[in-house]
């Protein structure tokens, strides 16, 4: 096989690998993506709503959130679009509390945001700690173009399933692929394993 | 040994592509033509991921914009060499023609027009973002759809910053051309340097049915789309891509 690529040596730090998953590189910046126009969603007409398979509902206004016990996650984010970020520090409250808001047997969860956003992941994926609904980064008010007034921070998976602009959670039994993913992206979406399009494994 | 099929996507979906041309667009772009064999065509809007790799097996990927519709197995990239970037200078300025690079693709399911889509259609660039916008409207060329209203709207900040400027002077287009300069006009321009404003737009289809189309840094599409909204435009017809 012919060399690929002459003369290409690279830049990026070899040295990163456990961090870093692969294809990925550091940024420094925050960059943002997002499919439309950036939604301003006032707090004071703000709620959040978890729905269970059932149709049964519980609400959360912003207050009534703001008043729930709050977590510090610390994690690194890893974006499909191949930039990863190191330590970013947020602000919100686990999905785990809120989940709890109702009873459910569902295999799949739904985030729906103010703009019509929507994303999937298996109900396992946002309980058992690895999951906020968060409105602060770096100790400020989430800022509407990275997804504020709150976002989902589901750091374990590409970025686009911790929806920005998030009003609520809907379990579902069967799987219902989202924005992304019925535009050409991976239904899971692990990192680790490179799961960004509908063709990888 | 058979070929292999066309339209099928080699294996972990990385096709082989030799460089066969590269262009001057600006002072930091360029066009750049891949002979992709097998490439199984794409939409207008939809991009690439592009890889290399180092002797010592590193590699690093990166998406850029498709610049035209599908033409056999020949894709056409439009890079701007980043500061300090690791891989646009290096596609920009070093790899040589006839050497290889691997690439991914098509992508993107959601930032695409093709002719088929009818209604105005209202195209606004910033800089380089003018990439992917370039593919929709050469689409539109070359179908001759020329009944719905179409526009381009380019904002760069000096005249040396203009992509396609020959192609997007040319006469027998039937689209609204607009070039925006944001920093330095050029001289004999009457419109003096600043940023897209409201008046930019006038005239240009403005119903609820038009499609917007939005590319470039995420200042100038925040900027962009929260003034195609205060004219009108539903959000859910304004469609975003964002770089830096």
């Amino acid at each position: 096989m012919a060399s690929l690529s002459p003369g290409f040596h690279g830049r990026g730090s070899r040295s990163l690998v456990e961090r870093l998953p692969p294809g990925q590189y550091p940024t420094e910046s925050f960059p943002v993506l997002s499919a439309g126009p950036t939604p301003h969603v006032p707090t004071d007409t703000w709620s959040f709503t978890v729905t269970s398979e059932n149709g049964e509902s519980r609400s959360w206004t912003w207050d009534e959130m703001r008043a729930l016990p709050q977590e510090q996650p610390v994690v690194d984010i890893h974006c499909v679009t191949r930039w990863s970020k190191f330590d970013t520090r947020w602000e919100g409250v686990s999905l785990d509390v809120l989940a709890a808001g109702v009873e459910t047997s569902a295999g799949f969860v739904v985030a729906e945001s103010f703009d019509g956003y929507t994303t999937n992941v298996p109900r396992a994926d946002v309980t058992g700690g690895r999951a906020w609904l968060v409105h602060s980064f770096d100790g400020y008010p989430l800022s509407p173009d990275h997804g504020g007034p709150a976002r989902l921070l589901i750091p374990h998976l590409y970025f686009w399933k911790s929806a920005k602009w998030v009003k609520g959670l809907r379990f579902t039994t069967e799987d219902e692929p989202g924005f992304w993913e019925r535009a050409g992206y991976h239904d899971y979406g692990d990192p680790w394993r490179e799961q960004r399009y509908w063709n990888d494994a | 040994m058979s070929a292999p099929k066309t339209g099928r996507s080699p294996s972990g979906g990385w096709w082989r592509a030799r460089l066969t041309s590269r262009d001057g667009q600006t002072t930091t772009g360029r066009t750049l033509r891949f002979e992709v064999p097998g490439w199984p065509g794409h939409r207008p809007g939809q991009h690439l991921d592009v890889r290399l790799t180092a002797d010592d097996g590193y590699q690093a990927v990166r998406s850029y914009s498709l610049a035209a519709p599908a033409a056999g197995e020949t894709v056409e990239l439009g890079v701007q060499t980043a500061p300090d970037g690791e891989v646009s200078p290096y596609l920009n300025d070093v790899l040589p023609i006839g050497a290889e690079a691997e690439v991914k693709g098509p992508l993107g399911g959601w930032f695409v027009w093709t002719p088929e889509t009818r209604g105005p259609l209202l195209l606004v660039a910033g800089g380089c973002g003018v990439v992917p916008l370039m593919a929709m409207l050469r689409a539109r060329r070359a179908a001759g759809t020329l009944v719905d209203p179409c526009a381009l709207v380019c904002s760069v900040r000096a005249p040396g910053e203009l992509w396609y400027a020959k192609e997007l002077a040319d006469p027998t287009g039937t689209e609204d051309l607009r070039v925006l300069y944001t920093r330095q006009a050029p001289p004999g321009e009457e419109r003096p340097a600043h940023r897209l404003a409201p008046d930019d737009l006038e005239g240009l289809p403005a119903s609820p049915e038009t499609r917007c189309y939005v590319c470039g840094p995420t200042g100038f599409v925040e900027h962009a789309a929260a003034l195609l909204q205060s004219r009108g435009h539903p959000p859910g017809s304004i469609r975003t891509e964002r770089f830096g």
